[in-house]
């Protein structure tokens, strides 16, 4: 009876809250839009059978027929692998050079990642603005120094979008490939050396496979994430900057249509389906590994 | 290898500086004395002055802190029920979908999650406002918590557990007397997770929250749409005094909390 409570309790809290909405935005995908409210149509007021009749595909080659949403898919992959490959090449050697550190000074370190990782997200994304404008921080400093001679435009481009996630999912990058090599024994690299490999060899040879399970953990978190992105586009992208979770905000927020915001949910959601399996597979077979 | 090489050390330098300088730029920023955030006029706290005198802002704070503190402590409570049923509960009816429902959210993109509780909501005629948001964080926080919690059961060893029971307590005793004081400190910090996770989200609050509440975030967010101001570089300062504060503290806490374990083991030990 205890046991049954136990599970009954947090079972039905994440079915209704978590399952039979997808249920239903999946199904109000399959409707119109419609001037009323709510505004789309058919709903089940209006009985089964006509409710029923009244699904169809139509968003769904919507979305097919206008350029606006496979291109705001294609260009939110695009980004989310190269920033994923921009925060890995700048993680990897915090992490490697954190697990080289002297022992007593890894806590403070550690804590020196996660700290960022506490406070608000939207604040670390406002803190660039200041500096990525035209008359920013930057500009200002690379004109004082002679480097340029009239300010750069960063924000709202592009290259301000990777700064930004570069900069917020950094975290998630160095503490898996931290904890990889951390565990590493250091005798290998040694053995390696020993056995003729210069330093590079040894690096390449032995210390990036042995953590290649926290790179691949460490890309996952950030890949996946940054494909739904909205607050780093809306904020430090331009005009043309096209991702595809700005594209679902505008299309519920400003263009009122729930049909197809939800219709872009869905596609959005089987995109991220297959990362995700792999990447259930990975910590699994990790998990495995270690016990 | 004590001694760092000029390349990790380099390399950590610039990681380092690369995470906390547009931070202090930010800090500092917030004490200046001109309108224009790019331009140093001199020092001046006129800022925060601003920002307790204005009350949107404070009125979305306090919708904030009440939602975080509700929403953590319920996830806290669920959160841990769900750990407790992942770790203990063995095979039953559902097994993977229960384990399915926790570690999505953790990687479902926020707009996702938003769109189809407001859709809920909607569909169920709930009015928008605290209740509503509130529903929604505990939703997507209980499961960082049963993460948090359950790495701490998976290693916990039940003969304490039994040793309790065959010593005769009942099995609410042995619960609430052996097994939460060892778990204690993940549940504690599941609770902490929860509770910056419900402070920080922007996405999910503006798609649950009504007219009536608008948390903190949302405020932010509309103010900082229309660019740089000294008044949320104030407000960002706060919160990230804040953060600093509770983060040192909390980790200077356990590390004594570790420390007299260890003492108290020894000690065990030695009497034993």
């Amino acid at each position: 009876m205890r046991r049954f409570v136990l599970i009954a309790i947090p079972y039905a809290w994440l079915l209704a809250l978590f399952l039979v909405p997808f249920v239903i935005v999946f199904k109000i995908s399959l409707s119109d839009i419609a001037l009323a409210i709510p505004p789309y149509t058919p709903t089940l007021r209006d009985g089964f059978a006509e409710f029923w009749a009244g699904l169809d595909f139509e968003n769904f080659v919507w979305l097919t027929q206008d350029d606006l949403y496979w291109k705001a898919y294609l260009s939110s992959v695009r980004i989310a692998l190269f920033s994923t490959l921009l925060t890995l090449l700048v993680g990897y050697p915090i992490a490697y050079g954190m697990a080289r550190a002297p022992e007593e000074w890894r806590p403070t370190l550690m804590m020196l990642v996660i700290l960022p990782f506490w406070t608000s997200f939207l604040i670390r994304v406002y803190a660039w603005m200041g500096i990525l404008s035209n008359e920013g921080l930057l500009n200002q400093f690379l004109l004082a120094l002679g480097v340029i001679s009239e300010p750069l435009t960063i924000l709202n481009t592009n290259t301000a979008v990777y700064i930004g996630i570069v900069y917020t999912y950094l975290p998630f990058m160095i503490l898996p490939i931290y904890a990889t090599l951390d565990r590493m024994d250091g005798s290998l690299i040694e053995a390696a050396e020993d056995l003729g490999c210069s330093r590079a060899q040894a690096f390449w040879l032995v210390t990036i496979p042995l953590s290649r399970p926290g790179i691949i953990a460490g890309c996952f978190l950030v890949f996946i994430p940054v494909i739904g992105e909205f607050v780093i586009p809306s904020l430090l992208g331009g005009s043309g900057t096209l991702m595809i979770g700005k594209v679902l905000w505008e299309e519920f927020f400003s263009n009122r249509d729930w049909p197809v915001a939800s219709a872009v949910a869905v596609v959005l959601l089987l995109i991220l389906v297959i990362p995700i399996v792999l990447f259930q597979r990975n910590q699994q077979k990790q998990a495995e590994k270690d016990t | 290898m004590t001694r760092l090489s000029w390349f990790n050390t380099v390399s950590l330098t610039l990681g380092f500086a690369f995470l906390y300088i547009p931070m202090i730029i930010l800090v500092v920023y917030s004490f200046n004395e001109s309108k224009l955030v790019t331009v140093w006029a001199g020092f001046s706290t006129k800022w925060y002055g601003e920002l307790v005198r204005n009350e949107a802002f404070l009125d979305a704070a306090w919708v904030t802190v009440k939602v975080a503190v509700f929403s953590s402590t319920i996830a806290t409570i669920l959160g841990t029920m769900a750990a407790l049923v992942l770790v203990r509960a063995g095979r039953f009816l559902g097994r993977t979908l229960f384990s399915g429902m926790i570690y999505a959210p953790l990687v479902m993109p926020e707009v996702i999650t938003g769109l189809s509780l407001l859709l809920l909501f909607i569909g169920i005629g709930l009015d928008r406002g605290i209740l509503t948001i509130v529903l929604a964080h505990t939703t997507f926080s209980m499961c960082y918590v049963s993460v948090v919690v359950s790495s701490r059961l998976v290693s916990f060893d039940r003969s304490l557990e039994e040793a309790a029971l065959d010593l005769g307590a009942s099995q609410a005793e042995a619960f609430r007397l052996v097994t939460l004081p060892i778990i204690a400190p993940a549940v504690i910090s599941g609770w902490l997770l929860a509770f910056t996770l419900s402070l920080d989200d922007l996405v999910i609050a503006s798609f649950t929250a009504g007219p009536s509440a608008t948390t903190l975030p949302i405020k932010i967010f509309s103010a900082v749409r229309l660019g740089v101001s000294p008044e949320i570089n104030a407000l960002s300062t706060i919160m990230i005094a804040i953060v600093t504060v509770g983060v040192i503290t909390a980790s200077l806490v356990t590390k004594r909390a570790m420390v007299r374990q260890q003492q108290d083991e020894q000690a065990a030990i030695r009497a034993g």
